[in-house]
């Protein structure tokens, strides 16, 4: 069985997904740079030293519900949020690819990964 | 220096990271971090979150391209994602109990590596079939567009190749970098799979091990968005532009300087990191 072909199938609709996911949170990183540099471009700012970044900076939830308000800062966020859940988007349509051609092992190997994505992205919003 | 001063220096030192490591192969994550943390004065930890970030965004926005060229391999990628996904959860995980001193070394040595192999000769040679029989339990084996049509190639050394990419996952969880020189070994050394097929199946790879440290990154206050914003638009902007020039760009000499450079940030990160000054 040949599965070259429809793998190649699978990667370039996984290519241009990866490239939307990209384009999307761009341009929300960019319009979020816009109006956090037109309000606070002027005041003096340094990453010198490390302090964490606001609690509700740094949980999912947090990030929506700041981005909603239009915080700027939050709407970055927002986007970088978006740019990470790209490549996790990318697995989980990785197993539907799978599904389609019935290859169960791997299915099973990219349900695996999704499960490991998901819990770096989600465990760690508990323990803060 | 104000906000808006801050983030057009560092959105243009991005730009220029981003496209000669594009233009490099060396990938523009790998030189961001010493320029912010030597030049700019950056705390290491923001300066990891935000190259993190742009490493997602390089290698999310380059699959589309590769993938078109038919090289990359969809079950090598994403069966060794188990290693390098739980590799970098562990390394992230690491990272947050590790002194800034001793990350500084720890990345001035994978630098110093990544700038080596980036000079050394490829090659394009192919394993025969069956050369392990876990690869082809796994149908890891493939083809590659070669000069007279699709070339078969086996894959070798899957459980070492297997061990090597949850080492990778490692050093991309604790240093915010794609340790994509890591993962050419690991695909091109010990599994002996093709250089062409082992760099664009990395880059397929790269964005998926980021993904699975940037969580635990953000719900550890080290992605601040002043500073992640400039560099991911800048590295994004660079690489895009870079990988535009490099069809038919001379960058034999390039490679060589560009290598130079990120040899002496090398060194000059493991000496600020010995002689504990960051």
């Amino acid at each position: 069985m040949d599965t070259a072909e429809h793998d190649r199938g699978v990667e370039v609709v996984i290519g241009t997904l990866l490239r939307w996911g990209v384009v999307i949170s761009a341009a929300v990183v960019f319009a979020g740079a816009i109006g956090w540099l037109a309000h606070s471009g002027a005041q003096p700012r340094d990453y010198l030293h490390f302090h964490s970044e606001a609690r509700d900076l740094r949980t999912i939830s947090g990030v929506l519900a700041g981005a909603a308000r239009l915080s700027w800062a939050h709407v970055i966020q927002l986007g970088l949020l978006l740019l990470i859940a790209t490549p996790v988007a990318r697995v989980a349509f990785t197993v539907f690819a799978f599904w389609g051609e019935r290859d169960w092992m791997y299915v099973a190997i990219t349900l695996l990964v999704l499960a490991i994505l998901l819990f770096s992205l989600l465990g760690g919003q508990h323990s803060i | 220096m104000n906000t808006l001063e801050f983030s057009i220096i560092v959105a243009a030192v991005s730009a220029v990271a981003g496209f000669l490591g594009a233009l490099t192969g060396l990938g523009g994550g790998v030189v961001i971090t010493p320029v912010l943390i030597l030049l700019l004065g950056v705390d290491l930890r923001y300066a990891i979150g935000a190259t993190l970030v742009s490493v997602i965004a390089t290698s999310s926005g380059a699959a589309a391209a590769y993938v078109k060229e038919g090289f990359s391999n969809i079950r090598v990628g994403m069966f060794l994602e188990i290693a390098t996904t739980i590799g970098a959860v562990v390394g992230a995980a690491v990272a947050t109990r590790t002194p800034a001193s001793a990350l500084a070394v720890i990345f001035g040595l994978i630098l110093l590596y990544s700038a080596w192999d980036s000079m050394r000769q490829k090659s394009e040679q192919a394993a025969p079939r069956g050369c392990d029989p876990l690869a082809e339990r796994l149908r890891l084996s493939s083809t590659f567009p070669g000069p007279e049509g699709p070339t078969a190639y086996g894959v070798c050394r899957v459980k070492t190749g297997f061990g090597l990419m949850f080492g990778a996952g490692v050093l991309s969880g604790l240093l915010g970098i794609g340790s994509g020189a890591v993962k050419v070994l690991a695909m091109d050394r010990a599994m002996s799979i093709p250089f062409k097929v082992s760099t664009t199946t990395s880059n397929f790879m790269i964005g998926v091990t980021a993904a699975a440290s940037a969580g635990i990154y953000l719900s550890r206050g080290y992605i601040a968005p002043g500073l992640a914003m400039p560099v991911m638009l800048g590295v994004l902007a660079g690489s895009m532009l870079g990988a535009r020039f490099l069809m038919g760009a001379r960058v034999r000499a390039l490679r060589l300087l560009f290598g130079c450079v990120v040899a002496a940030l090398a060194l000059e990160m493991i000496y600020s990191g010995a002689t504990g000054k960051l």
